[in-house]
């Protein structure tokens, strides 16, 4: 039940999630605009390295069929994609983790 | 000097000490994703002491396990899960609402008016996130990465939710309580509400709490006012709670009807008939559990000295009838001495005396026993949401 006038902005960033550091490579700013309208970044560095191609896409659908994330099915497929790059079970260790 | 010997015969000397050789117990995989290490920060929420950041936003922060040392979990240590914003309610605002097809009579009260009228009764319970431990399943599986600390004992104070709900006149045919908090989703996700069966709604030991520990909830873990079903998971235990509907039919949110599910029968009945399919349950009770929280794992232990290993053991509230330690690999298990009883739904704090004699690496392992005859799993039972890590923990340390 909403409590409209109650609600702290549910978009209301923490102080440091600004120091999150997520890999560079093609993709990290549809990342930044799609994943982080809801959630911080650590979501994916923390569910990093252990899933797949699959396994990311699985997750980045939950979040458009289920939690309502307004992304195109092009940026999806981007956004996959850098997910399973540099996220992946088999990228490389992860850049940054951030603080 | 033969180790097992020598194993043998230190505890024997102890007083009310009893050996059970069992066979050699399967060691559980221990450790967390990379990237959940890597991303972890010690991080202060208003109003927390530094907690274990997991996620900034929404906040999950998890409790250090040294603050498990003290029986009671301080409400600034206690760990905070939230699915999404965290909603900030006056208390000259809120407005608990009872209604639904279930009652005869809808209500509206106050925060005065609910306390005023109600006796407040106050319980010792266990609040343990369904997902506590899952950073440590393995195979991995997605989602908040926790290790020991989604979880806390308080002392929980309020109404029964049965004196509530009994107040708007129950029908014949209430089936479950959909209990609604001013949390909000975010977009267009699905809002966070979980329901109860009439029976675990009814039961004199749930209840709407407002006091946690001597003091009005934290913010950060529901202030004004939150479910506390005692021997369930955290996920019922609604927080900023604003709103009660008995059902005549299975509610079929997302956060009962697809989230917050097991495989059916993979951990015994669910309890909750009307939310069963045939494939899977909603998770309910929790399962018995024990944790290590002294010495700390890795500390060097001085040859010869008395070192005494110390923790915490709690179950769905039957309560803890035994917690065994082994020193040599699971071979041999000995009694650990149970501390105070707090009630039977909080967590039994034990301890285990032990004079390490050989130099070089030395583990224990620590399983607890139910009075309900239940024990902890000697193997993981993965699941694909990660529920129910009750895996007999090894510590390992290091005698010089």
């Amino acid at each position: 039940m909403l409590f409209a006038a109650a609600l702290l902005a549910a978009v209301t960033a923490h102080a440091d999630e600004s120091s999150l550091v997520l890999a560079a490579g093609d993709g990290l700013n549809q990342v930044k605009s799609s994943c982080a309208m809801c959630h911080s970044l650590d979501y994916i560095l923390m569910n990093s390295p252990f899933q797949d191609r699959a396994g990311w896409e699985k997750t980045v659908t939950k979040m458009i069929k289920v939690m309502g994330a307004p992304i195109t099915a092009e940026d999806s497929a981007i956004i996959v994609r850098y997910l399973a790059d540099h996220y992946g079970k088999d990228s490389p260790p992860a850049e940054g983790g951030g603080s | 000097m033969d180790r097992r010997k020598f194993l043998l015969d230190s505890s024997c000397s102890i007083v009310g000490g009893l050996l059970i050789p069992r066979l050699s117990w399967p060691v559980a995989a221990d450790s967390l994703p990379a990237g959940a290490i890597a991303s972890e920060i010690m991080d202060a929420l208003p109003g927390k002491r530094p907690l274990i950041k997991r996620s900034f936003r929404p906040p999950n922060y998890e409790t250090p396990v040294p603050v498990f040392r003290a029986a009671y979990t301080p409400n600034d240590a206690f760990y905070v899960r939230w699915h999404s914003g965290v909603p900030e309610v006056t208390l000259a605002d809120w407005r608990l609402r009872v209604g639904g097809p279930g009652v005869k009579i809808p209500r509206e009260f106050s925060h005065r008016e609910l306390t005023r009228r109600f006796r407040s009764v106050e319980i010792a319970a266990v609040n343990q996130c369904s997902g506590n431990r899952r950073g440590l399943f393995s195979p991995h599986v997605p989602g908040v990465q926790w290790g020991y600390g989604a979880m806390g004992n308080a002392i929980w104070r309020g109404v029964r939710l049965k004196d509530v709900l009994e107040s708007a006149g129950l029908g014949a045919s209430a089936l479950e309580v959909v209990c609604n908090g001013a949390d909000a989703p975010m977009l267009s996700g699905p809002d966070f509400a979980k329901s109860l069966p009439m029976w675990k709604a009814l039961d004199p030991d749930t209840l709407i709490a407002f006091d946690m520990n001597g003091e009005p909830l934290p913010v950060l873990n529901g202030f004004p006012a939150r479910l506390v079903v005692p021997g369930w998971t955290a996920t019922y235990w609604v927080k900023a709670l604003s709103d009660l509907q008995v059902t005549d039919k299975p509610f079929d949110g997302f956060w009962m009807k697809t989230a917050y599910r097991v495989p059916r029968g993979m951990f015994g009945m669910s309890g909750f008939e009307s939310q069963d399919t045939e494939q899977n349950s909603p998770i309910t009770s929790i399962k018995v559990n024990s944790l290590v929280v002294d010495p700390v794992p890795g500390t060097l232990l001085a040859l010869g000295r008395r070192v005494k290993l110390t923790g915490i053991a709690w179950d769905s509230g039957t309560g803890i009838r035994r917690v065994e330690v082994s020193p040599d690999g699971g071979a041999n298990w000995r009694a650990a001495r149970l501390g105070r009883d707090f009630g039977r739904y909080a967590w039994r704090q034990w301890s285990h005396d032990f004079r390490p004699m050989i130099a070089g690496p030395q583990s224990f392992m620590v399983r607890a026993m139910a009075r309900d005859g239940a024990t902890q799993a000697g193997r993981l039972v993965h699941n694909p949401a990660g529920y129910h890590h009750n895996v007999v923990q090894r510590v390992d340390y290091h005698v010089a």
